[in-house]
């Protein structure tokens, strides 16, 4: 096992540090964990706050900056962040119209960001949550915690965040963010295991010619193994189960944003290919993509894999998602 | 009668026992969880250590209550939340004296599993804490050895659960043949009061 870092300890700190000295345009405090845009306050918009375990890089502190997040708390790797860091995070960016917490659903986050929620409220800040969950994965969540929160979370902290950057009030702001979440959904395949560094192994044993069907982001096995397939045929499925589901919550023919992301090991070479089964698929079903992106924005460490994202997307969407931003990981149109 | 000391050796014993099997703890979690849960309570506890050392309480109750806060602040997770629950809510049920009996820390033990219960929605057979919690406080009515035994048994029986709440819920069927972690450290948190207790003389 060969890795990056001084030590599992300090993995995150080292993060921080690095990131620190790469982009001057951000205040990261490794201390307390906490990545704030420099001129967050100030220019009377309402804050959009999320946070998650690390090791999903570039997800969220590579989004924080114009037209995006206003901050960000990494937690430990794979590892919810505490309170603690939210409350501060959001103290450090409301600037008085209130502060939007992003979470995805996973109970870690969901629990600390509740917690935080109330102690920020205590403190006399305005705090409204959306709770991302477009992983079709799980099936039967009535006795599960839920629909997992993956690659969808991009979509609401760029589309919340051009909201917020325009000037809407928290309501409004709150309302968006809801919407894209609603109308997301995302399914993901493993082709390897991730190590996380305090582990130093696989964190499950995936045998040489197989893959996982609906993996989560945190190196959690997935519903179903099967024999590897081609990328032709992991598309179909993957945009097949999508497309059903999301046929539930808006017209089935309507424009998509589309997101083939990368789960930290594929080259781009192969997400790139993927890409272009999907969009084959796709056009095949007969929906337009409104707009696409590809990459490793939802990573889950040293995994290989992918998965793909759809936003149905009307108007109103489109423009936000095409609003300036300019993230350490993110940007165009400024 | 439970002085603020007995309290506090109860945490030290409990960051002992995390500190020894962390490694397995994170080993359990590892085919259903992500494989970090003995590194994130080490962490916790150590802290929960540190803190009582900087700020000795004089109670029981605020003991735990800062051992409780103490935990949230520094596991993240949804480990955090749970035993940080657990034991500020264990604290502030203990109230203020400065000496409790057996009897006050058990119905306050209680009202912790069931602050538990209520912030995690999960109920004993999800394969969560709560398996070795509930029948863990319920033994402490005959013996501090005997809750130690039954939140181990509890963890145990674990084994051919389905998970229905946390990160191991995703796996569906495939959580099954998997001791849950967390009722494996929740075992750890009883059979360390089970512990102090016995080397105080208990009964």
């Amino acid at each position: 096992m060969r890795m990056l870092i001084n030590s599992p300890q300090t993995v995150v700190a080292d993060a921080l540090r690095g990131m620190a000295a790469a982009h001057p345009e951000l205040d990261v405090d490794v201390e307390r964990r906490v990545v704030v845009r420099r001129d967050a306050r100030g220019g009377g918009r309402v804050g959009v706050v999320s946070g998650g375990g690390s090791g999903h890089e570039p997800l969220h502190a590579g989004f924080v900056g114009y037209g995006m997040l206003s901050a960000s708390c990494p937690g430990e790797v794979f590892t919810s962040p505490v309170p603690d860091q939210m409350v501060r995070a959001a103290a450090a960016v409301d600037s008085g119209r209130g502060v939007l917490f992003v979470v995805k659903n996973y109970t870690g986050d969901v629990l600390n960001f509740e917690m935080a929620a109330e102690l920020a409220e205590e403190d006399g800040l305005r705090i409204e949550r959306v709770l991302v969950d477009d992983d079709v994965a799980v099936t039967d969540s009535l006795y599960t915690a839920g629909r997992r929160g993956t690659g969808a979370t991009l979509f609401v902290e760029k589309i919340a965040g051009a909201a917020a950057e325009e000037g809407a009030p928290l309501e409004r702001v709150a309302a968006l963010a809801r919407r894209v979440n609603e109308s997301s959904r995302s399914f993901g395949v493993a082709l390897s295991a991730c190590t996380t560094p305090a582990k130093g192994s696989p964190t499950f044993d995936l045998p040489d010619g197989e893959l996982e069907l609906g993996v989560g982001i945190h190196g959690e096995p997935g519903r179903e193994r099967r024999p590897m397939l081609s990328a032709r045929e992991i598309a179909e499925v993957s945009v097949g189960v999508v497309l059903e589901e999301l046929a539930q919550v808006g017209p089935a023919d309507g424009p998509v944003l589309a997101l083939v992301n990368g789960m930290g090991a594929t080259p781009l070479l192969e997400l790139y290919g993927f890409h272009a089964e999907v969009a084959r698929v796709l056009a095949g079903r007969g929906v337009p993509v409104a707009r696409a992106l590809v990459g490793n924005y939802v990573t889950s460490l040293d995994m290989a894999g992918c998965s793909v994202t759809l936003c149905r997307a009307d108007e109103e969407l489109l423009r936000l998602w095409d609003a300036p931003v300019q993230t350490a990981a993110l940007r165009w149109g400024r | 009668m439970r002085d603020a000391d007995f309290f506090r050796r109860w945490m030290a014993a409990a960051a002992a026992a995390v500190e020894r099997e962390a490694d397995r703890l994170t080993e359990l979690d590892s085919p259903i969880g992500d494989a970090d849960h003995g590194s994130n309570l080490l962490r916790g506890f150590t802290a929960v250590v540190a803190a009582q050392e900087a700020e000795p309480a004089g109670a029981p109750g605020a003991v735990l209550q800062l051992a409780g806060r103490t935990l949230i602040s520094t596991v993240g997770g949804a480990s955090g939340p749970l035993y940080g629950t657990l034991l500020r809510r264990t604290g502030k049920a203990l109230g203020e004296s400065a000496e409790v009996s057996d009897a006050e820390l058990r119905a306050a033990l209680s009202e912790g599993v069931g602050a538990v219960a209520q912030l995690g929605g999960a109920a004993p057979g999800d394969k969560t804490m709560l398996d070795a919690l509930v029948p863990g406080v319920a033994a402490l009515a005959s013996s501090y050895r005997a809750a130690g035994a039954a939140a181990e048994n509890g963890a145990l029986a674990t084994v051919p659960m389905l998970a229905r709440k946390g990160r191991a819920s995703y796996l569906g069927e495939r959580s099954i043949g998997h001791q849950d972690p967390g009722a494996t450290s929740s075992a750890l948190l009883l059979e360390a009061l089970a512990d102090v207790a016995e080397a105080e003389g208990a009964r």
